[in-house]
C-alpha cells in the first residue's frame, strides 16, 4: 500500500468498525456461538483414493513449473 | 423469441422450430451488439459455446432432450467452467482457465445446456454495485448511469438487458436478490446447502450459495431443477430427496400467511421502494392471502455482524492465492515472502484488501471473542427470530433493497454506505434460509423495484408458487428495458 492509500483505508476501516462495534451493544451471556447455517454434522467417507492423477493438466496452470514440481525463490540457503 | 420463458424456448427446441446453434447464434449475436456498452460478460467463447450448442442439437434429434437441452445459459464468472477463463472478477486470476467444472456447471452440462459465457461481478464476489471488478463496472440497462447491483451484476445485467435467457449467480448477502431487484429480474437464493459449492470460488462458506437469475419464477424453478441437489465434494451440500420445484407453481395462494417484518419498513427504506412493495402486498390480499405484522429484533444487527463473518472467514479462503500453483504471479520480487506480498498487493484490488484486514484483524488473538464470537451469537439470535416468525407466518415480505439502483461512483468512496444497501437481505444468509427477489414495480426515474420473499428452510417451492401466483396477476416481470 501507498501512503495514501494508507490513510484513506484508516480512515474508512474506522467507519467500518464504528458500525461493527454496534454488536457490543447486545448481551450475549449463554448464547451457543452459531458457526454454520445448518446444524449438522460432517459426513464420513472411506479412507479410499477418489481422485486420479492429473498433475500435468493442474501444472498447465501454474505460473511456473519445472519437472513436475512448482517453482518458488529460493527459500533455504 | 428474446421474450420467451425458458418452458417456450425448450418447446421450440424439441419441436425443431430452431436449432440450439441458432439460438446459441442469436445471443451471441446479441452480446457482441450490447457488451460493449453494458460490459455485462468478461468472457465470451462463441467457438466452446457453439460445440456444446451441436451436441445438444444431436441429443435433441435422438429424442433425448430435458428442460433445459440445448438452451444458453450466462455463468456467473465465480464457477469454474473446464476450458474457460474463470476469473472471478479479480487481476488474481486474469489467466486461469479452469482445469475442471464446479458441480453446478457439470448439472448444467449434464442437462445439455449450453454455457454461453462467464459474467462479470465484484471482485471475489465482494462489493453491491458490481464496481469492484478488476474488468470494469456492469451498467444497468435501465439507465446506463446507474449500477446493476452486485456481487451478480453481470448476471442480473445480462438477464434484464435479454443477452442471455436466463443465468447463474451466487448469494453470500444479497449478491442474486439485490442485483435481481435493481435490475428488474427474479433471483432465487435457495436455502444453505441444497446447491453444491464445489468449484464456486469461496469467498464466505458458511454463507455462499449458488441460485438461478431468471425473468420468471417459472423459469427460476426450472433451473433449480438443474442446480440443486447433493454432492459429496461439498462437505456442507445436504443430502436430501431431489424435488421438483415446479410442482407448486400453479396452487391458488387462498390462506397464505405473510408476515411483514417491521423493521423492514423504518426509517432508511426509500418512499418510492416502500409504496411499490405496498402495492404488492396489496395485490397479495386480492390473491387470497392474509398479512400480519412481525418483529424481527436483531435483524439490525445482521450487517455489523456479516462484516465480521464474512470477512473473517474471506481472509482465511483467500490464503490460497498466493502465485505458486495457479492465477497471477507478480513479475519481480525479491525472496519468497516478498513474491506473497507482491503478488497479493498486485493481484487484489482495494475491497478485498480491505476485507481481508477486517478479516485477520477480528480473528487476531485478543480480539477473537469480541468480534467474532460475539458476531457468532448474534448469527444465532438473528436465526432464533426467523425460527420465532415463521410460526406465525409461511412466507416473509419486504422490501429486497433500500433504494432503487443508485449512480456509478456514488458510493465508492464510502463502504459502510455501501454495505447498508444489503441491509434487507443479510439476515437470511446469516439463517441460511431461503430467500428471492422478484419485479414489483418502478420507483423514481423509472426504476425497478424488488420484492423479497423469505421462506423457512427447503420452502422454495412454496415461494416459487408465491411468486409465480403474483406474476400470473401481474406483468412488472414482463417489463424490458427500453432501446435494449
Amino acid at each position: 500500500m501507498s501512503e495514501a492509500e494508507i490513510e484513506t483505508s484508516r480512515s474508512q476501516l474506522s467507519g467500518i468498525f464504528a458500525l461493527i462495534e454496534e454488536m457490543q451493544a447486545i448481551d450475549t451471556r449463554g448464547i451457543e456461538p452459531m458457526s454454520h447455517a445448518q446444524d449438522v454434522s460432517q459426513r464420513l467417507r472411506e479412507d479410499t483414493v477418489t481422485e486420479t492423477d492429473q498433475r500435468e493438466l493442474f501444472q498447465s496452470v501454474a505460473p511456473q513449473v519445472e519437472a513436475g514440481l512448482y517453482l518458488v525463490p529460493q527459500v533455504i540457503e | 423469441m428474446l421474450d420467451s420463458t425458458l418452458q417456450q424456448l425448450g418447446s421450440a427446441l424439441r419441436a425443431r422450430q430452431i436449432s440450439s446453434v441458432e439460438l446459441t447464434q442469436l445471443y451471441l449475436d446479441r452480446i457482441t451488439g450490447l457488451n460493449p456498452k453494458l460490459n455485462a460478460f468478461i468472457t465470451v467463447n462463441p467457438e466452446m459455446s457453439l460445440v456444446q450448442a451441436r451436441e445438444a442439437d444431436a441429443r435433441i434429434a435422438a429424442g433425448q432432450a430435458s428442460a433445459l437441452t440445448g438452451i444458453p445459459i450466462a455463468q456467473k464468472d465465480i464457477f469454474c467452467a473446464k476450458g474457460w477463463l474463470t476469473t472471478c472478477g479479480s487481476k488474481m486470476l486474469h489467466n486461469f482457465v479452469s482445469p475442471y467444472d464446479a458441480h453446478v456447471i457439470g448439472r448444467f452440462n449434464d442437462a445439455g445446456a449450453v454455457n454461453l459465457g462467464k459474467t462479470n461481478m465484484d471482485e471475489f464476489a465482494m462489493g453491491s454495485s458490481n464496481e469492484t471488478s478488476h474488468y470494469g463496472a456492469v451498467k444497468n440497462p435501465w439507465d446506463n448511469a446507474r449500477v446493476p447491483g452486485g456481487s451478480s451484476g453481470g448476471s442480473a445485467a445480462a438477464v434484464a438487458a435479454r443477452m442471455c435467457p436466463a443465468a447463474t449467480g451466487t448469494d453470500t448477502g444479497g449478491s442474486i436478490r439485490q442485483p435481481a431487484a435493481l435490475c428488474g429480474i427474479s433471483g432465487l437464493k435457495p436455502t444453505y446447502g441444497v446447491c453444491s459449492r464445489y468449484g464456486m470460488i469461496a469467498f464466505a462458506s458458511s454463507l455462499d450459495q449458488a441460485g438461478p437469475m431468471a425473468k420468471s419464477a417459472e423459469d427460476l424453478a426450472l433451473m433449480l431443477n438443474v442446480m440443486a441437489g447433493f454432492d459429496e465434494r461439498d462437505s456442507t451440500s445436504l443430502q436430501r430427496d431431489k424435488e421438483d420445484y415446479t410442482r407448486d407453481l400453479a396452487k391458488p395462494l387462498n390462506g397464505l400467511r405473510i408476515g411483514l417484518p417491521k423493521e423492514f419498513f423504518a426509517e432508511g427504506l426509500g418512499g418510492d421502494v416502500a409504496q411499490a412493495v405496498e402495492t404488492a402486498i396489496a395485490e397479495y390480499k386480492k390473491l387470497g392471502a392474509s398479512v400480519a405484522e412481525i418483529s424481527l429484533p436483531n435483524s439490525k444487527l445482521s450487517v455489523p455482524v456479516y462484516y465480521v463473518l464474512a470477512p473473517a472467514e474471506a481472509s482465511s479462503n483467500l490464503s490460497r492465492f498466493d502465485g505458486v500453483r495457479y492465477g497471477y504471479r507478480a513479475p519481480e520480487y525479491s525472496d519468497l515472502a516478498d513474491m506473497y506480498e507482491q503478488t497479493r498487493a498486485q493481484g487484489f484490488g482495494a475491497e478485498v484488501k480491505r476485507r481481508i484486514m477486517i478479516g485477520t484483524y477480528v480473528l487476531s488473538h485478543g480480539y477473537y471473542d469480541a468480534y467474532y464470537l460475539q458476531a457468532q451469537k448474534i448469527r444465532r439470535l438473528i436465526a432464533q427470530d426467523f425460527t420465532e416468525a415463521f410460526r406465525q407466518c409461511d412466507v416473509i415480505m419486504g422490501p429486497t433493497s433500500p433504494s432503487t439502483a443508485f449512480k456509478l461512483g456514488e458510493k465508492g468512496d464510502d463502504p459502510v454506505q455501501m454495505y447498508l444497501s444489503d441491509i434487507y437481505t443479510i439476515a437470511v444468509n446469516l439463517a441460511g434460509l431461503p430467500g428471492m427477489s422478484v419485479p414489483c414495480g418502478f420507483g423514481a426515474n423509472n426504476l425497478p423495484v424488488g420484492l423479497q420473499i423469505i421462506g423457512n428452510y427447503f420452502d422454495e417451492a412454496r415461494m416459487l408458487n408465491a411468486a409465480h401466483q403474483y406474476q400470473l396477476a401481474t406483468d412488472w416481470h414482463s417489463r424490458a428495458p427500453q432501446g435494449i
